[in-house]
C-alpha cells in the first residue's frame, strides 16, 4: 500500500536533512510501529508522508498504491485515502464539529463519486461513529477542537478516522496526554476500525499503546534513518533497555542489521 | 504552493460587478460653489428649507478641513473641483409603474443578482433601486403603505412629507458634523427614507441597492429612517460600483432616530470596487452613519460586512439618550489587495442603565492594512450602564496590517466597560489540518474565516447572511497557500 524509498526531506528554506534515507514497505492489513528518541524524525515523516507544505522533499519516492504522492496537494491525498490524526490537533474556533466532518466527508466522497450526504443524512451517520470513540453528540456542536482537553482532541481525531474510513492511518503519538481510560477507548477505536485492506502505522514513545494495538512491525528512527526493524518483542526490549543500545551500535557501525 | 501565492491567486479573483451601464446623464460642470449649490436645490424641486439647510452646510464646509490626520490611511488628495456634483441618469419622471422603468435601468439590476420586475423579485423584501444617488424604482410600495410604513426615495418624501423631513434631517448627523457630512449635507442627491408610525412593525425586509454608474460624479446619497414608539424596522443595503481606473468619492449619511421601545436594525453589505493590485482605482468611502436611541427602551443595532472599497472611512454610531435604551455594533470588515479600512463605531451613553455591544471582526489579506478604531463614552447621568467590545482580527499571509485603536471616556464610575481584543493568523497549520481532511485550500479558509466570522453573520438578515458568505470567499479566492 505505502513504500517509501530512499526518502530525504528537511524544513522548506533550511540546509539541515531531517530524514535522510528512509525505506519503508507497509502492505495492506499490516500495523506498524514507529519508535525513537526525540528529534528522530518521526513526526516528519508523517507529515511529509501526508504533505504539509512547510517541509520540502530533497530526494526519494512515496508511493500509495503505487502512485507517486509527493507531486499532490494534501487534500488529494487524503481523497486517496491517506489519514494523518494529528499531535497537536488544530483548533478551528467558530466552526462545529458537524459543519466540519461533514464537509470533510463530502468532499472525499465527491472526489471518489460517492454519495454526498444533506446534515440530516450526516446526522444518522454520525451519530454511529461516535460510538466508536464513545463521544457525547454534544461533542458535534462545539467547535472543532476548540476549548477540547488534551483527551478530548485525540479522540476527536480516531472520529474523524472513523468518518472518512481511509486506507492508510498515520497516528502520530496519538497516545500522549491520554489517560489509562482515554488510550483504552481510543486504541479499541482504532482496533474497531481496522480491517485487511487497511493498514496503520503509529509513531509512538511507549510501548502502552501497542499493548492494546499490537504491531506486526517495529521500527526504529533514529537521526533521519530507519536503524531497525523487528517485531513487536522489539518494543517491549526497548521499553526495558532504552534505546542507548541502539544509539552505541549506530554510532559505531553506522546502522544495525 | 505558498501561503502567499494562494493569497495572491485568491486575491487576483476578478470583480463580478465591474460594468458600465451605457446611459445618458443630466449634470452640471463640475466643481462647486453656491451657485451649484442653489441649482442642485432647483433643479430637485425641493422645499424652500432645503435651500437654507444645503446653504448652510455648504459653508460649514467651506470652513472645515478634511479628517485626515487621524485615521490609519494614506490617502491621496481627493480634487474637489474635478468632482460632478449633480449627475442624474435621464429618466422619467413620477414613474406610475415600474413598466415605465428605463429596461436599461431593470437589466441593470437583474445583473446584479436585483430583480426588480415583480415576477422575479424576492418575496419578503422591498427594494429601492438607487442608481448613480437617483431612486430609480421602489418595489412593494403598496402593501407597505397598507401597514402605514413609508419606504421612498428621500426626494420624494421632500415632497410626500416635508414636515417629516425637515422634522428629523440633520438631527442627528447635523450638518457641521464633520467635513465629509457637510458635503453631503450640501449637495445630497437621493437616497432612502423610511419611516415607521407609532406601534407598526414593518412587515418586510427594507432593503436599498446602491449602484455607482457615472465615472465623473461623486456620490451622495443621504438616508433617513424614523421608527415612532413601539415600532420596527429592519433595513438592508447592499453596494456595487463599476471598476474605473480613478478612484470615486462617496460620501453618504445615513441618520436613524428609533423612539421609546422603538427597533431599529442597519445591516450593510459593501461591496463597492475596491481598486487593483496596485491600487489603482476603487470607491473612497467616507460615510457618516449614526443612530438616536431618542426614547427609553429603544434599540439600534448596525450590522456591516465590508468588503469593498480602496478605503474605508466609517464609524456607525448609536447615542443612547434614551434610558435603558440598547446600542449594538457587529462589523465584519476584509481587506486584501491595497485595500485599506478605518472603521468601528461609537457608543455615546448619555441615559441611565444602557448598554451597548461591539463585536468587531477584522481580516486582512493581501498588502491590505485593517484598522479598528472604536469610541465608548459613558457620560456622567448614566449609571448603571455598560459596554461590551470585543475587536478580534485575524491575519491572511505576511504583508498585511491590523490594528486595534479603542477609546475609552467614562464618566460614572457606577458603569461597566469590558474590552477584550485578539490577534490571530490563518495559519499553514490550520490550512493544512483541514485539507487533509479532504477539503481543498480554498474550501479550508473559506470554513476557517467564515468560523471567525460567524458571531457576526448571526446577527445578518438569513438571505443576506447566506450571500455575505459566499462574498468573502469569492474576495478571498485564491488567497492562501
Amino acid at each position: 500500500m505505502l513504500e517509501i524509498k530512499n526518502l530525504h526531506a528537511r524544513i522548506e528554506g533550511e540546509e539541515v536533512e531531517i530524514l535522510k534515507g528512509i525505506n519503508l514497505t507497509i502492505n495492506k492489513g499490516e500495523k506498524h510501529a514507529i519508535m525513537g528518541p526525540n528529534g528522530g524524525g518521526k513526526s516528519t515523516l508523517s507529515k511529509v508522508i501526508a504533505g504539509h507544505p512547510a517541509y520540502e522533499v530533497t530526494d526519494g519516492e512515496v508511493l500509495f498504491n503505487g502512485e507517486n504522492i509527493l507531486e499532490m496537494d494534501p487534500e488529494e491525498r487524503a481523497r486517496l485515502g491517506v489519514f494523518l490524526a494529528f499531535q497537536y490537533p488544530v483548533e478551528v474556533p467558530g466552526v462545529s464539529n458537524a459543519t466540519f466532518l461533514r464537509q470533510a466527508y463530502n468532499s472525499i466522497q465527491k472526489s471518489k463519486g460517492g454519495e454526498e450526504l444533506d446534515p440530516l443524512e450526516f446526522d444518522d451517520y454520525i451519530r454511529e461513529q461516535l460510538k466508536v470513540v464513545e463521544m457525547d453528540p454534544a461533542f458535534l456542536d462545539r467547535a472543532v477542537n476548540t476549548g477540547f482537553s488534551g483527551g478530548e482532541k485525540k479522540r476527536n481525531e480516531i472520529l474523524q478516522m472513523a468518518v472518512l474510513q481511509p486506507l492508510l492511518s498515520v497516528l502520530d503519538e496519538t497516545d500522549s496526554g491520554l489517560d489509562i481510560d482515554a488510550l483504552r477507548i481510543v486504541a479499541d477505536g482504532i482496533n474497531k476500525l481496522f480491517t485487511p485492506e487497511k493498514a496503520v502505522l503509529m509513531i509512538t514513545h511507549y510501548q502502552r499503546m501497542l499493548n492494546y494495538i499490537e504491531p506486526d512491525f517495529v521500527h526504529v528512527l533514529v537521526k533521519g534513518k530507519i536503524v531497525k526493524s523487528g517485531g513487536k518483542e522489539l518494543a517491549l526490549e526497548l521499553e526495558e533497555r532504552g534505546y542507548d543500545w541502539i544509539l552505541a551500535d549506530v554510532h559505531t557501525n553506522g546502522a544495525v542489521k | 504552493m505558498s501561503d502567499t501565492q494562494t493569497i495572491d491567486k485568491m486575491v487576483s479573483q476578478p470583480y463580478k460587478y465591474g460594468f458600465v451601464t451605457e446611459i445618458e446623464y443630466d449634470e452640471f460642470p463640475k466643481g462647486l460653489n453656491e451657485d451649484v449649490v442653489r441649482e442642485i436645490w432647483k433643479r430637485r424641486g425641493e422645499p424652500e428649507f432645503m435651500l437654507e439647510f444645503r446653504l448652510k452646510a455648504y459653508r460649514n464646509w467651506l470652513k472645515m478641513e478634511e479628517p485626515m490626520n487621524w485615521p490609519n490611511l494614506d490617502i491621496k488628495p481627493i480634487k474637489y473641483d474635478e468632482i460632478t456634483y449633480y449627475s442624474a441618469p435621464k429618466i422619467k419622471k413620477q414613474l406610475n409603474s415600474l413598466d415605465e422603468v428605463d429596461p436599461v435601468l431593470l437589466e441593470t439590476y437583474e445583473k446584479l443578482g436585483i430583480p426588480l420586475s415583480e415576477q422575479k423579485r424576492l418575496a419578503n423584501v422591498a427594494v429601492d433601486a438607487v442608481f448613480d444617488s437617483v431612486s430609480v424604482a421602489t418595489t412593494f410600495r403598496e402593501k407597505l403603505k397598507e401597514a402605514g410604513v413609508i419606504f421612498c426615495s428621500i426626494s420624494e418624501a421632500l415632497k410626500e412629507y416635508p414636515e417629516l423631513v425637515q422634522k428629523y434631517l440633520g438631527s442627528v448627523v447635523p450638518s457641521n458634523d464633520n467635513f465629509f457630512a457637510a458635503l453631503n449635507s450640501a449637495v445630497f442627491s437621493d437616497g432612502s427614507f423610511v419611516f415607521v408610525p407609532k406601534g407598526v412593525k414593518c412587515p418586510m425586509e427594507l432593503n436599498t441597492y446602491f449602484r455607482i454608474n457615472n465615472e465623473e460624479s461623486g456620490q451622495f446619497e443621504r438616508t433617513l429612517i424614523v421608527a415612532e414608539e413601539y415600532a420596527s424596522v429592519s433595513y438592508l443595503e447592499g453596494c456595487t460600483a463599476p471598476q474605473f481606473s480613478t478612484n470615486l468619492l462617496h460620501a453618504a449619511v445615513v441618520e436613524l432616530v428609533a423612539l421609546d421601545h422603538a427597533d431599529i436594525k442597519y445591516s450593510t453589505v459593501q461591496n463597492w470596487y475596491a481598486g487593483d493590485e496596485e491600487g489603482n482605482g476603487g470607491i473612497y468611502n467616507f460615510v457618516t452613519k449614526r443612530g438616536i436611541c431618542k426614547g427609553d427602551f429603544a434599540k439600534i443595532s448596525w450590522t456591516q460586512v465590508e468588503t469593498g472599497s480602496a478605503i474605508t472611512w466609517k464609524y456607525p454610531s448609536v447615542i443612547l439618550k434614551g434610558d435603558n435604551s440598547i446600542g449594538e455594533f457587529y462589523s465584519v470588515a476584509l481587506t486584501n489587495k491595497m485595500q485599506q479600512a478605518d472603521t468601528g463605531t461609537k457608543m455615546i451613553h448619555l441615559g441611565k442603565n444602557t448598554s451597548s455591544t461591539i463585536i468587531s471582526k477584522g481580516i486582512s489579506a493581501g498588502k491590505s492594512n485593517n484598522s479598528y478604531r472604536g469610541l465608548v463614552k459613558i457620560g456622567p447621568k448614566a449609571t448603571g450602564s455598560r459596554n461590551y467590545s470585543q475587536c478580534d482580527s485575524m491575519l491572511i499571509g505576511n504583508n498585511c496590517g491590523a490594528h486595534t485603536f479603542p477609546y475609552i471616556q467614562q464618566q460614572n464610575s457606577k458603569s461597566s466597560i469590558e474590552h477584550e481584543a485578539t490577534t490571530s493568523r490563518v495559519g499553514e497549520d490550520q490550512i493544512f489540518y483541514l485539507q487533509q481532511r479532504g477539503l481543498s485550500e480554498e474550501d479550508a479558509i473559506s470554513m476557517i474565516i467564515n468560523g471567525f466570522c460567524k458571531d457576526v453573520f448571526a446577527e445578518l438578515p438569513m438571505e443576506f447572511a447566506v450571500e455575505a458568505q459566499k462574498l468573502l470567499g469569492i474576495k478571498l479566492e485564491g488567497s492562501v497557500g
